[in-house]
């Protein structure tokens, strides 16, 4: 882990796509500072990017259909973008590598019940099953990190598990056995680092699908509720408004474009420079 | 080969029994939600214990299960409360609808990212090869709504070429299917162009494809003749596993540009917790996205006879 961080300058690829994620990072640790207005004051409907408001404040990016000005609601909106996606991404990789790992390694009628129960949810269209799930139990930040989480499981199931496979008859393995082992210490002790490679770029396009997911939810309206800046909200509250005012829009589409952006090109140095380990 | 597809097929109807008990459960393991779905959260209970017992509601949960399956095989897919009409009569327009923009889409995108893809894998670390490869990471960076709100701010707002809705309230117009298309072809092209090239690449640096350049084959021929056939086993593998993540697209285009089809009907239904029109929609979506993960499987064992299925 620490050699391949050593050796991540090594591709500008992934030196963007770090540029890109701390970015945002940056901007949602110093929202406060960085936002000129509160992002949910409401101040003067529909003004232009670069129109002064009311004692001459600077609307950098124009105000959104209640006022509000887009700038900081996008300053502050990186805040839950990089709270909920990271929180469901993670929440989805422990329940899968622990499914992948004891599928894989103890085999039998285990294996075959969750890797059946995994290929249930793969037979829902992903964004289906988020749409069924959220529309039946409510939109709530608890409930899209569930329904993202079960969704992204059985893909990470299925990866950890093949990776097990691979590594269950290795001599390292058979030697803890031997010594005596218990299961859960030879799964997390001793396979689980073997195979973090290809889990770790996993990770990095993973999160950039469920921010890209998360995002969805939103601007279908089943997003985190209002007034909370969100960026996929954003884009939803203001939809009606695309044809006349395509700034209120734009500007959070780019941000969520860019950070998922940053997300893939990282994942896709890592790719490289464990291919060329 | 009779036996793979056999035994694939019996997997597959495993599936969809657990997935459609799995929507039965979700929305009908309490008699008392449906009926005040059914009849409005207004209705008395004298009227909601009626309408009970004269669905057949008072028997027990298996013997319900089991009935409304035998309903939903034969057919009949209940009532849309919503639209007031039966829902078979709903979502055939719908399916309709959602395949003309898929056969479209399909027209377009598959000779487009195998072509791109074979450009780039041909000459790996070329020029051509890098652009392509550039130009995919950032398309399928973008969001299917982001990639939407920016052509419409660009063709329908800036430039003022094409309409900014695809109701079709006056007939089929194909100016209108032009945004949809072009939105789901951003979605979804990238990542098949990228492995295309990749099994591109993989294949010109076989052995078997160094000796034919070797011994003089034009080096048309040898991709023509030699290096395409196995190259495309892998897309096709990918474009079908493609069509799960394709309807998310596609609910998103259909929602965005008011587009009549399956995917905006399943968004409806789910918004108004329209029971019926729920299940027999997602129950579809799912019998498609088995459906075409099953050709993979078997199609992917067809064409690579060195797969071979026990």
């Amino acid at each position: 882990m620490i050699a391949l961080l050593r050796r991540l300058p090594a591709s500008p690829i992934a030196i963007i796509g770090i540029a890109i994620v701390a970015f945002w990072v940056i901007v949602a640790l110093l929202a406060p500072l960085l936002a000129p207005l509160a992002p949910t004051r409401s101040l003067q409907p529909m003004a232009l990017p670069g129109d002064r408001g009311p004692g001459g404040i600077m609307f950098w990016l124009g105000t959104d259909v209640l006022g509000r000005d887009i700038l900081s609601r996008i300053i502050f909106g990186t805040r839950s973008v990089l709270l909920y996606a990271p929180l469901a991404t993670l929440t989805a990789f422990a329940a899968g590598i622990a499914m992948g790992l004891v599928a894989g390694f103890k085999g039998g009628w285990l294996d075959e019940a969750l890797s059946r129960f995994a290929d249930l949810i793969l037979a829902f269209p992903l964004l289906i099953l988020y749409i069924v799930i959220i529309a039946k139990f409510g939109a709530s930040a608890v409930n899209i990190v569930l329904a993202v989480t079960l969704g992204a499981m059985p893909g990470i199931m299925r990866i950890t598990r093949g990776l097990v496979l691979d590594q269950r008859g290795r001599a390292y393995v058979q030697a803890a056995q031997l010594r005596g082992e218990p299961v859960w210490y030879i799964l997390i002790v001793e396979i689980l680092p073997n195979v973090r490679g290809p889990l770790i770029v996993d990770f990095c396009l993973r999160l950039g699908y469920v921010i890209i997911a998360i995002g969805t939810l939103g601007f279908l309206g089943l997003g985190l509720p209002p007034p909370n800046p969100d960026w996929g909200t954003m884009i939803n509250e203001n939809r009606n408004m695309a044809l006349v005012f395509p700034h209120m829009v734009v500007f959070p589409c780019i941000a969520v474009s860019s950070l998922v952006l940053g997300f893939n090109l990282l994942a896709d140095g890592i790719r490289e420079l464990s291919q060329t380990e | 080969m009779t036996r793979v597809v056999v035994r694939r097929l019996g997997y597959m109807l495993v599936t969809m029994l657990l997935a459609s008990l799995t929507l039965f459960l979700l929305f009908e393991i309490d008699p008392e939600t449906v009926a005040a779905n059914v009849l409005g959260q207004y209705s008395s209970t004298e009227q909601r214990r009626l309408w009970l017992t004269q669905n057949g509601y008072d028997r027990s949960l298996a013997l319900r299960y089991w009935s409304w399956l035998s309903r939903f095989v034969t057919g009949d897919l209940g009532h849309s409360r919503v639209f007031n009409r039966p829902v078979a009569e709903i979502l055939w327009v719908r399916v309709g609808n959602s395949a003309i923009l898929a056969a479209a889409f399909f027209a377009v995108m598959v000779p487009m990212s195998l072509t791109l893809g074979v450009l780039a894998g041909m000459r790996e670390g070329s020029r051509l090869d890098r652009l392509v490869s550039t130009f995919c990471i950032v398309t399928t960076s973008i969001p299917p709504f982001a990639s939407g709100i920016f052509a419409t701010a660009l063709f329908v707002f800036g430039l003022d070429w094409l309409p900014g809705t695809s109701s079709m309230i006056d007939g089929f117009s194909p100016r209108e299917l032009v945004l949809p298309l072009l939105v789901l072809l951003v979605y979804d092209f990238g990542y098949v162009a990228r492995i295309t090239r990749a099994s591109m690449a993989d294949v010109m640096a076989t052995a078997y494809v160094r000796t034919a350049i070797l011994k003089g084959t034009p080096r048309r021929r040898v991709i023509l003749r030699h290096a395409l056939r196995n190259a495309l086993i892998a897309p096709f593998t990918v474009i079908m596993l493609q069509v799960n993540w394709l309807i998310g697209g596609v609910i998103v285009v259909e929602f965005m540009f008011a587009y009549k089809g399956l995917g905006s009907l399943i968004l409806e239904a789910s918004l108004a917790q329209d029971i019926f029109l729920i299940q027999a929609s997602t129950m579809l979506t799912i019998l498609l996205a088995v459906l075409t993960q099953s050709i993979a499987d078997i199609g992917y064992g067809f064409l690579n006879p060195r797969i071979r299925y026990r």
